[in-house]
């Protein structure tokens, strides 16, 4: 893929992010810093599906977001064919495992799994 | 011939501030704040997953947290997301031509357009915002 359509891609997944972690936090301020986090208040918020799938909209944006700036800071240090693509294919791999860890707690959450 | 590795400064030319002004300082603390949030993200992302173990796994690991170590982490990790949200915004005006000043020919002392007062005012508006939301989520998390 073009630098120029990933950093499109970069500044798309930074705004769109920037928006819905603002919501997720003012979550968090709605009724007070301690109780937002009590137990049973984190899994209403989790089996509640708009805000469940929002967090994992936020999930896979900032994982985009940031796995690619971490490649563009490795890319900044050292150059070379074979380096270039164990960063990127690197990158890649700990995205996805990074999503989907974090969607099998939503999801298993969020369908009353546990 | 001359290596051209020698040119090559490697991780301590990246977080050298000097030189170059705010705008490499800027640079700098982007880069930082970046890695910084992702090291947060994925602390973040395993801490949730803890409530898959139930209660007491929950209230186990949030209590690693509810400390005042805990907290003093999560203010710093404000301030990185807020300089690096408002420094971000500024660096994607400047790459869409926006801030930059127009075309110019090079003349002595060849100061560059794009560095100019608009982008500065950018940096240090970021830095203090990122200090102002420091302190209010100090004052939130120590306030209870």
């Amino acid at each position: 893929m073009r630098e120029s359509i990933i950093m499109k891609i970069h500044y798309g997944t930074a705004l769109a992010a920037v928006a819905l972690v603002a919501v997720h936090i003012l979550m968090r301020l709605t009724q007070g810093f301690a109780e937002s986090l009590e137990y049973d208040s984190v899994i209403t918020n989790y089996k509640f599906l708009p805000y469940a799938g929002m967090l994992e909209i936020i999930l896979i944006l900032l994982s985009i977001h940031g796995f690619n700036g971490l490649r563009v800071i490795l890319l900044e240090l050292k150059q070379g064919r074979t380096y270039e693509k164990v960063v990127s294919y690197g990158c890649v791999i700990a995205m996805i495992a990074l999503i989907a860890y974090g969607s099998r707690t939503i999801i298993m959450v969020n369908t009353g799994m546990i | 011939m001359t290596n051209q590795d020698e040119n090559k400064e490697g991780i301590g030319g990246m977080i050298n501030p000097r030189r170059y002004g705010i705008e490499r300082v800027a640079y700098l603390l982007m880069r930082l704040s970046g890695l910084g949030l992702l090291a947060y993200f994925i602390a973040h992302i395993y801490e949730t997953s803890s409530i898959l173990k139930g209660q007491i796994g929950w209230n186990e690991f949030l209590a690693i947290t509810q400390t005042n170590a805990g907290h003093a982490i999560l203010a710093i990790v404000i301030a990185m997301c807020v300089f690096h949200t408002v420094n971000g915004i500024r660096v994607m005006l400047g790459h869409g031509g926006i801030g930059v000043g127009k075309p110019a020919r090079p003349d002595y002392p060849y100061a560059p357009a794009s560095q100019n007062i608009r982008h500065k005012m950018g940096i240090y508006s970021a830095i203090i915002l990122a200090a102002i939301a420091m302190m209010y989520g100090l004052a939130v998390m120590f306030g209870e």
